[in-house]
């Protein structure tokens, strides 16, 4: 049994990590809740992030932190465009069709990554890297901490652009009621853009402030696509406050489970939690019950 | 029917003669083709035959497993297992692994359609399962672990059909067979009652409640058999490539290639995972050998190559590339 400031620490930086995770999830919470689309790139793209920053620390001596805000701006475009001028012709589709079009796009974007960067993996050795601050008896990792930080403010900024302005307000009513909103008028099209925009973003973020805290593989993506659904079913497909609950909760368990079994034994615990969410309650912790 | 007047062939005599010359080539490759070519077809048909079987549950039933990879690794662990520690056969750990994989697609199956799993949830539960499975063979040394289990390497010279030990040409037959008879099977499901309950349910389920088709038994049936036929697949697997690791034989990346044959080739058709695995393999392995060719060793290509055309067919050809091939060909007026 390991002591317990150990496992305290454990589960601190569990919560640290499972923020990041809970932007990642959010970003697929929200373009699954709005568009009903199943975003199976959603890690490719997370991927497709971290090898930005990895260029930019290498090419420019860019901090990841720095990175992220040109990122999220990046990929918001990206995502607006990609939306706008592609996926839209298929949100009619079946499900499986989606689905498909969507795994389809991860294949390319995972594999080029592949082509592009080679195999190896890559790290950003930043100044604070190996740099904690003391809390107490327990120490935390400083690119841990500030990586939580920026899943924070970026969360925050993401609730309050739906909360509170009238382009968020549109978007909720598109997720609430699709018909309803295109009787009102409201530009579905663009709105649909607009939230895939805005998924891209949260997983640039993401993306950027996982980088000082792992090492980079192309071969990342499907890993981080799953990861980020089992938190979304965890939390409840559609619900914001679920991801960023059930980002928190996998955060945890993971790193409790990397203390108290064995490193390796951190995605079953996951996938456990999945199987059980998916047949006991498959609307999730914070989801309401459909139909 | 156009092409075939294009190019000259006349109607019904046209279309035996093209499944006679398809039969005679496919019959006598081993000893036209070089080794590189047999053992590209072979993998084109390991995949046409894991497609045929995820065709069953997905195409005919409607139920999308992206997990099937579990059962491709249940089979070939089951039977590499009971090689490796007692030294019976395959032909006996066939059986053995046929029972693992439909007791284990029975057990999902059960949970998930008692408790009303449906779409993307019922999709991601397949992926659990596979997931699960990975990390947990990947703790199970007596099975190897994350190491790999490695069987004795076939002695390539001599055929041994009582141990599945030989030259590439006997497990190209064995594979072949495994596709015909699959092919086969699933014509006689299709035309019988079971094709049109399942056809039914996948149309839809509430409908077909109604009409009195009891849809547990009949979603049941399709995903024990679909389970039991990637079983088989996963025998052979263990057989001819020798070598089995986890991380690999269990990864959502297999799941994603066992699913793209038939969707590429035309999900709930008959010949579409042929079709599609074919498309796949060549346009997959022809390009990673041109490259190769001209010097290029790029890892990667391969999925490009394929992501790329599960995209245009998605995007061009949702029902797949045999459905209109079939029409182009003259094969029937029906769609499947």
């Amino acid at each position: 049994m390991p002591a317990l400031s150990h496992v305290a620490n454990a589960a601190v930086s569990g919560v640290l990590t499972g923020t990041v995770y809970g932007l990642m999830a959010l970003g697929l919470s929200a373009i699954f809740g709005v568009i009903r689309l199943v975003n199976f790139a959603h890690g490719e793209l997370m991927t497709l992030a971290m090898y930005v920053a990895v260029v930019a620390f290498q090419g420019l001596a860019l901090d990841p932190f720095v990175t992220m805000i040109g990122a999220a701006a990046v990929f918001g475009a990206l995502g607006y465009a990609l939306q706008r001028g592609f996926i839209n012709r298929f949100v009619g589709r079946p499900e499986h069709s989606q689905m498909l079009l969507m795994i389809a796009l991860a294949m390319i974007l995972g594999n080029a990554l592949l082509l592009g960067f080679g195999p190896d993996a890559r790290n950003v050795p930043t100044s604070y890297q190996l740099d904690s601050f003391e809390l107490g008896p327990m120490l935390l990792d400083k690119a841990r901490v500030y990586a939580a930080g920026a899943a924070v403010i970026a969360t925050s900024l993401l609730a309050a652009f739906f909360r509170l302005t009238l382009t968020g307000k549109a978007i909720r009513a598109c997720a609430d009621n699709p018909i309803g909103a295109r009787v009102a008028g409201l530009p579905v099209a663009h709105l649909y853009a607009v939230t895939f925009g805005l998924g891209a973003a949260s997983v640039a973020v993401a993306g950027c402030a996982m980088v000082p805290l792992i090492d980079v593989t192309p071969g990342l993506g499907p890993g981080y696509t799953l990861l980020a659904f089992v938190i979304v079913i965890l939390g409840g497909l559609g619900s914001m406050v679920g991801a960023l609950l059930g980002g928190v909760v996998i955060g945890v368990s993971e790193a409790l489970a990397g203390v108290l079994i064995t490193p390796s034994a951190k995605s079953m615990v996951s996938f456990g939690l999945l199987v059980l969410i998916l047949l006991a309650r498959p609307q999730g912790l914070m989801g309401a019950a459909r139909r | 029917m156009m092409i075939g007047k294009l190019i000259g062939l006349p109607g019904r005599r046209g279309r035996r003669a093209l499944i006679a010359g398809a039969a005679v080539i496919a019959l006598t490759l081993p000893f036209i083709a070089s080794s590189y070519v047999l053992s590209v077809v072979t993998l084109a048909l390991y995949l046409a035959y894991v497609g045929q079987a995820w065709n069953v549950m997905m195409g005919f039933a409607g139920q999308l497993s992206l997990g099937h990879s579990l059962y491709v690794g249940l089979g070939a662990y089951a039977s590499a297992g009971l090689f490796f520690h007692t030294g019976i056969g395959p032909w006996a750990g066939v059986w053995l692994a046929i029972a693992i994989c439909a007791g284990v697609g029975a057990f999902i199956g059960f949970l998930a359609f008692r408790l009303r799993v449906s779409g993307v949830q019922l999709s991601l539960l397949t992926v659990a399962f596979a997931e699960l499975a990975r990390i947990g063979f990947d703790h199970l040394e007596w099975l190897g672990g994350p190491g790999g289990l490695f069987l004795r390497v076939a002695d390539r010279s001599r055929i041994d059909l009582l141990g599945f030990r030989g030259p590439p040409a006997m497990y190209y037959y064995a594979i072949l067979a495994l596709v015909g008879g699959a092919l086969g099977l699933c014509t006689v499901l299709l035309r019988r009652r079971a094709g049109y309950y399942w056809r039914a349910i996948r149309e839809d389920e509430v409908a077909a409640a109604s009409l009195g088709i009891d849809v547990f038994r009949w979603k049941m049936r399709a995903v024990i058999l679909s389970s039991a036929m990637t079983a088989i697949a996963g025998v052979f697997f263990a057989f001819y490539y020798n070598s089995l690791f986890p991380e690999q034989i269990f990864s959502f990346g297999r799941s994603i290639e066992i699913v793209l044959g038939p969707v590429v080739g035309g999900v709930g058709t008959l010949v579409g995972p042929i079709v599609g695995a074919g498309a796949l393999v060549l346009l997959g392995d022809g390009t990673t050998e041109v490259l190769n060719r001209l010097g290029f060793d790029v890892p990667g290509v391969k999925q490009v190559v394929h992501g790329l055309l599960l995209l245009l067919v998605t995007i061009y050809m949702p029902h797949g590339l045999w459905p209109p091939l079939a029409r182009a060909l003259g094969f029937g007026p029906r769609k499947i």
